[in-house]
């Protein structure tokens, strides 16, 4: 299926993102998200603040190297950082589970986000992850139930959140810190209900379908424009974020920052109205 | 006409199938009638199988009480889905002329037991049982019509998980319907889940695990990650009871296992206990 054919309608992105989809396919994308050479958690940590203090722990049971979390001065603001860590080297990836969340890491998250709450901190949260961890422990933990109630306590978080989909936006681990007033992503991230091998893999019966399930599920910043499910394309340099991280890195935070700044006048219970506002619009076609 | 004549038809008894249930736990067979008369438990193993929505409500709802609220709610192909085996939108046409139903879940006012309430129950007959833009948005709008109505809210899941031929949209179901839930608590009013077999993926990692309690039926399947996924990932064989609801209840997960003789006493007595 072309973008063309999809019935949604909604304001076309940059002009970058609309010329390069010419030429990247849905898959095409994915690979780009999924590059290592990428920027990653710590990289947009280090663009974003010189005065970062990583917090530890869920207060039960673990530290999850996966989920990164702590305060940090960006702009005018003393915001919260959460984001999903895959690891730069291969004890990094080990360590961090390639970004794949346990239950331990959401609870984490949401422990410091009430304390963000509390004292008025805005939130920014970065998402590159395959999925929340697919393991015997977390399904002990309460896989299911850490992303739940991630969901419905960011919902109702009084203070500002501001995502940013930097990579990969793998389905509910994703999503468990990606529920905010501003949806950024990446040109070339990509979100999805489902990695499109596992999706050729259940659909199409044969995991080398992928390219063909990525064009189907509509999984690029265009498309998810396109389908209201994020507000904003943060444009990339030529070829990728990978070719010129600085540039990247600096158009993220512009962008992070605007949305920060457009959102710190708004009351706090006005916030959560308009956040639930916005909930409740995704895929009401009835 | 000799008598030994070969005959080549195929002889006319009905396949297996048709007649022999089997449960899917202990793999016990028994006359498909046997199955129904026990209201879809196994006699052996105590198993609690999958009951339709209509066949739930009718076990759950005060009779004639259930009122059905959202039916013109249902699917959407908006992004023209198709696979290897064809079109959503003639697959989700199919499964509504199959079960009569327009989408997973089946959502109503009624009273148990005298208490009145918002029941909702999934259909796995349905696609799956998948949450897609139209269960998440029936779903969303039994929260705002309970907080209208000062309903408690009680849903029966049944589910592999979010429908992922409706893309990113069905994803951000388990978004929209959390923070609903979220609200209907804010507004004092509780919340039962009922997981029933099986509930996995998106759904159990939103709404059915939400519950102010969560209860399940006996041996219920309950998890977010499919346990081949999981055996592929750690190397490593899972126990037999994984995910079980013997096994969410003993890690804490699960309030209580409910027979299903036992379950409309449950939620009334629930009820009862918080005012409603």
């Amino acid at each position: 299926m072309e973008n063309g054919k999809c019935k949604m309608k909604g304001r076309s992105s940059g002009t970058a993102a609309k010329k390069a989809a010419v030429k990247l396919s849905a898959m095409d994308r994915v690979k780009l998200a999924r590059d290592a050479k990428r920027p990653h958690i710590w990289d947009f940590i280090n663009a974003f603040c010189s005065d970062f203090e990583e917090l530890h722990g869920d207060r039960l049971v673990n530290d999850d190297r996966g989920l990164v979390a702590g305060f940090g001065t960006v702009g005018d603001y003393r915001a919260l950082i959460l984001g999903h860590h895959k690891g730069a080297t291969v004890e990094e990836n080990m360590e961090a589970n390639f970004g794949m969340v346990n239950p331990d890491g959401y609870r984490k998250a949401m422990r410091l986000a009430k304390l963000a709450e509390r004292f008025h901190n805005p939130i920014v949260t970065f998402v590159d992850t395959p999925g929340a961890y697919p393991g015997k422990e977390a399904e002990e933990r309460g896989q299911a139930e850490a992303i739940a109630k991630s969901l419905e306590f960011f919902a109702g978080l009084k203070t500002p959140i501001v995502v940013v989909v930097t990579g990969e936006g793998g389905s509910g681990g994703a999503l468990a810190i990606a529920v905010g007033d501003r949806i950024l992503m990446m040109e070339n991230a990509v979100y999805s209900v489902i990695s499109p091998e596992g999706c050729a893999g259940i659909l199409w019966r044969d995991g080398k379908m992928a390219p063909a399930a990525a064009e189907a599920l509509k999984i690029t910043a265009d498309d998810l424009k396109r389908l209201g499910a994020i507000d904003e394309i943060v444009p990339e340099p030529a070829g990728g974020a990978q070719k010129n991280p600085k540039a990247a890195l600096a158009s993220v935070k512009k962008a992070v920052l605007s949305a920060l700044k457009a959102l710190a006048g708004v009351p706090a219970d006005e916030l959560v109205e308009q956040r639930y506002a916005k909930l409740r619009a995704y895929g009401n076609f009835y | 006409m000799s008598w030994f004549v070969a005959n080549n038809e195929k002889p006319k008894i009905p396949p297996a199938k048709a007649l022999w249930a089997i449960c899917p736990k202990c793999k016990s067979h028994m006359p498909k009638e046997e199955w129904k008369k026990n209201n879809s438990i196994c006699p052996k193993c105590n198993y609690h199988g999958r009951l339709s929505a209509r066949e739930r409500i009718s076990q759950v709802a005060d009779e004639g009480t259930f009122a059905e609220v959202f039916r013109d709610v249902s699917y959407s192909d908006h992004l023209e889905f198709h696979d290897a085996s064809g079109d959503y939108k003639s697959k989700v046409e199919a499964t509504i002329a199959k079960t009569g139903e327009r989408e997973s879940v089946v959502m109503g006012t009624c009273e148990i037991d005298g208490h009145k309430a918002m029941l909702g129950v999934m259909d796995f007959a349905f696609m799956g049982g998948s949450l897609g833009t139209g269960t998440g948005e029936r779903i969303a709008r039994a929260c705002e019509q309970a907080i209208a109505e000062r309903r408690p809210l009680v849903i029966f899941s049944a589910s592999g998980g979010a429908r992922m031929h409706e893309g990113i949209l069905s994803l951000m179901q388990m978004a929209k319907t959390s923070a609903a839930i979220g609200r209907l608590k804010a507004a004092g009013l509780p919340y039962i889940s009922v997981c029933t077999d099986p509930t996995t993926g998106g759904v159990s990692a939103s709404y059915a695990m939400l519950g102010d309690i969560n209860v399940t039926e006996p041996k219920a399947l309950i998890g977010f990650a499919g346990r081949r996924v999981i055996e592929n990932t750690i190397h490593q064989k899972l126990p037999a009871d994984f995910q079980s609801a013997e096994y969410l209840e003993k890690h804490g997960f699960i309030d209580k296992i409910v027979e299903r003789k036992d379950m409309k006493p449950f939620l009334a007595k629930m009820l009862y206990f918080w005012g409603f």
